[in-house]
């Protein structure tokens, strides 16, 4: 055997083994450097779980909910809106954290360029980002529970599961939003656009506050479509035990797990095909 | 002579109609330090990113490492140190924070990254810094810090995309000796350049790109004989004046050089031509022998000069 064959059979080897390890965890790799970076940023993400929460309940519990003695579904109205404020909340939050922290590591500082040029996969980059984001809505999710829980606006130890269905809707929110913000090579103001004419008519018309069905027809579409109607409708199943077909509530589960998947493979798809031109 | 560990036959990138790459061939060996020199829009840095195992070539043959970027390219990048063009940085992060988080996409386990890390930034003599913001570096402490991050997989290859540009002289001088001490120590540099002085300073070997093609290839020294003299006189008679000057210069050296402010005489004792040019009787404001460079080179072979 020549010096010459081993240097390269050796460099080869190396490679092959560097490379499986990442090949195998580099997601995981990846979304140290997000939850690093959140942590810049902790005491602001603390302070907004605990606050976006009281501030809805002390104005609508105390507030609202006092002018609305009848019940709703028969429910109390604070058992009512809880599934849904928290569904709103997971999905707020997601959304904010898929739009500028999204852009910022494409555009700003270009830090998924960096990710790029070491042996991470874009889909692996992308994948941080999804379990950074929801290292952020789970928590919040479950702060804003407690919140309710202490309000007196879940009736059983069952809502608990709400967590579960809030936080897939986040999840859905990060998946598509991520994957928008993604093909945004050029910040003209799309970010904020996402939040005011999506995101805050999907809260305002999704019976996050009244049931659907006292919208007119012409507007209950926004609902069907929206994945924070499924959400907060699955939560009222799951917290009160609301009436619906079985279907439906099938259905609500089917419509949040094809949308996560749909914006988690297109998103994963840009940042291939951005990543690598 | 040491396989290759970086191949390249026929290497060409386009992107829809533009081709930004076209047919590149070349190898580098290991320990060798290899430039990629040519003007802005030669196709170095899509060269780069198809080195990186990043951006997928359109056509050709590549092999890194002794491996094809197209299916083992999570491999190849493992063990490859990549400084681009533009810092990327991580300004959310502090100095030593942006080594450690970049440590980790390598799986390199956190406590020898912490050991590198230190070590890293005393190379880069940014150890005082550790907890800075990136923001308040300047501009050759965010290069020393970017080559610093591409050190920490201790890569076999160190891809530097125009590692100076933007720099001072001093802070260019000192990224220098930073990259010589690499070299040094055995590390495989590939590096583009606009700049003569840095391709002369850092580069055993190098390759003249313009338009996607490959001019000439060969050392510092041997493209400077080959392409161009061993002196060069350089006279200067006012702007619309040079033009006419080089009728009555004809004859003069081997070659001669007309550009917009100036008029080269290439030959091989600078002196005596200066002396013919004074026996002719013809006045110039300036004049000036110097050494043969690579950016004569370049004017003979594109009829251009590097950085214009």
């Amino acid at each position: 055997m020549t010096v010459t064959g081993t240097s390269e059979v050796d460099y080869r080897a190396e490679a092959l083994e560097a490379g499986a390890r990442v090949r195998r965890f580099g997601s995981w790799y990846a979304a140290e450097h997000r939850l690093r970076s959140m942590r810049a940023f902790g005491l602001t993400l603390v302070l907004l779980a605990f606050a976006n929460p009281l501030l809805y309940l002390l104005s609508l519990g105390l507030g609202l909910a006092s002018l609305i003695s009848s019940d709703v579904n028969g429910v109390s109205y604070l058992t009512f809106v809880a599934p849904a404020l928290l569904a709103s909340a997971a999905l707020t939050g997601a959304a904010e954290e898929s739009t500028y922290p999204v852009l910022t590591g494409f555009k700003f500082n270009a830090v998924f360029f960096s990710m790029a040029a070491s042996p991470l996969a874009p889909k692996q980059i992308a994948n941080a980002v999804f379990v950074g984001t929801a290292a952020r809505v789970v928590p919040t999710v479950v702060v804003y529970y407690g919140i309710l829980v202490l309000f007196q606006a879940v009736p059983s130890p069952f809502s608990a599961l709400t967590i579960l269905s809030a936080s897939l809707v986040g999840m859905v929110a990060a998946a598509l939003v991520t994957w928008y913000t993604a093909t945004v090579t050029e910040d003209k103001g799309q970010m904020a656009v996402i939040m005011r004419f999506i995101i805050m008519p999907m809260f305002l018309f999704s019976g996050t506050f009244f049931p659907l069905a006292q919208l007119p027809l012409y507007l209950q579409w926004i609902g069907w479509i929206s994945p924070l109607w499924h959400a907060s409708e699955l939560g009222r199943v799951l917290s009160y035990g609301m009436a619906e077909p079985a279907w439906l509530t099938a259905t609500h589960v089917a419509v949040l797990v094809v949308l996560l998947v749909i914006g988690w493979v297109g998103a994963r798809r840009v940042f291939h095909r951005r990543l690598t031109a | 002579m040491p396989a290759p560990v970086i191949s390249a036959r026929n290497l060409r990138k386009t992107y829809k109609e533009f081709v930004a790459v076209d047919e590149l061939s070349f190898e580098v060996t290991a320990g060798e330090s290899f430039g990629l020199l040519g003007p802005n829009g030669a196709g170095k840095s899509t060269t780069m990113r198809m080195l990186g195992a990043v951006s997928e070539r359109t056509s050709g043959d590549l092999q890194i490492l002794g491996l094809d970027p197209n299916d083992h390219g999570p491999e190849i990048r493992s063990r490859l140190g990549v400084v681009p063009q533009a810092d990327n940085l991580d300004s959310e992060l502090r100095v030593r924070e942006n080594l450690l988080v970049y440590g980790r996409y390598f799986g390199i386990p956190r406590a020898v990254v912490a050991r590198r890390a230190d070590e890293l930034l005393e190379f880069a003599q940014l150890a005082d810094r550790a907890k800075a913001r990136v923001d308040e570096l300047s501009g050759g402490m965010k290069r020393r810090l970017t080559i610093a991050r591409a050190l920490v997989n201790e890569p076999r290859i160190l891809l530097l995309d125009e590692p100076t540009t933007g720099l001072d002289p001093q802070a260019r001088h000192v990224l220098w000796d930073r990259l010589f001490r690499l070299k040094e120590q055995g590390t495989t540099l590939v590096l583009t350049t606009h700049y003569m002085d840095e391709a002369e300073q850092l580069c055993d070997r190098l390759v003249v790109v313009d338009k996607g093609v490959i001019l000439a290839e060969g050392s510092p020294a041997s493209l400077i004989r080959e392409y161009s003299s061993r002196e060069v006189l350089e006279l200067r008679f006012g702007s619309d004046r040079n033009a006419d000057a080089v009728t009555a210069l004809a004859g003069i050296g081997d070659r001669i050089e007309t550009l917009p402010d100036r008029v080269l005489i290439f030959a091989a004792d600078g002196e005596s031509a200066l002396e013919e040019v004074s026996r002719r009787g013809i006045e110039s404001i300036t004049s000036l022998v110097r050494r043969s460079s690579l950016e004569d080179v370049f004017l003979r072979l594109t009829g251009r000069t590097l950085v214009e």
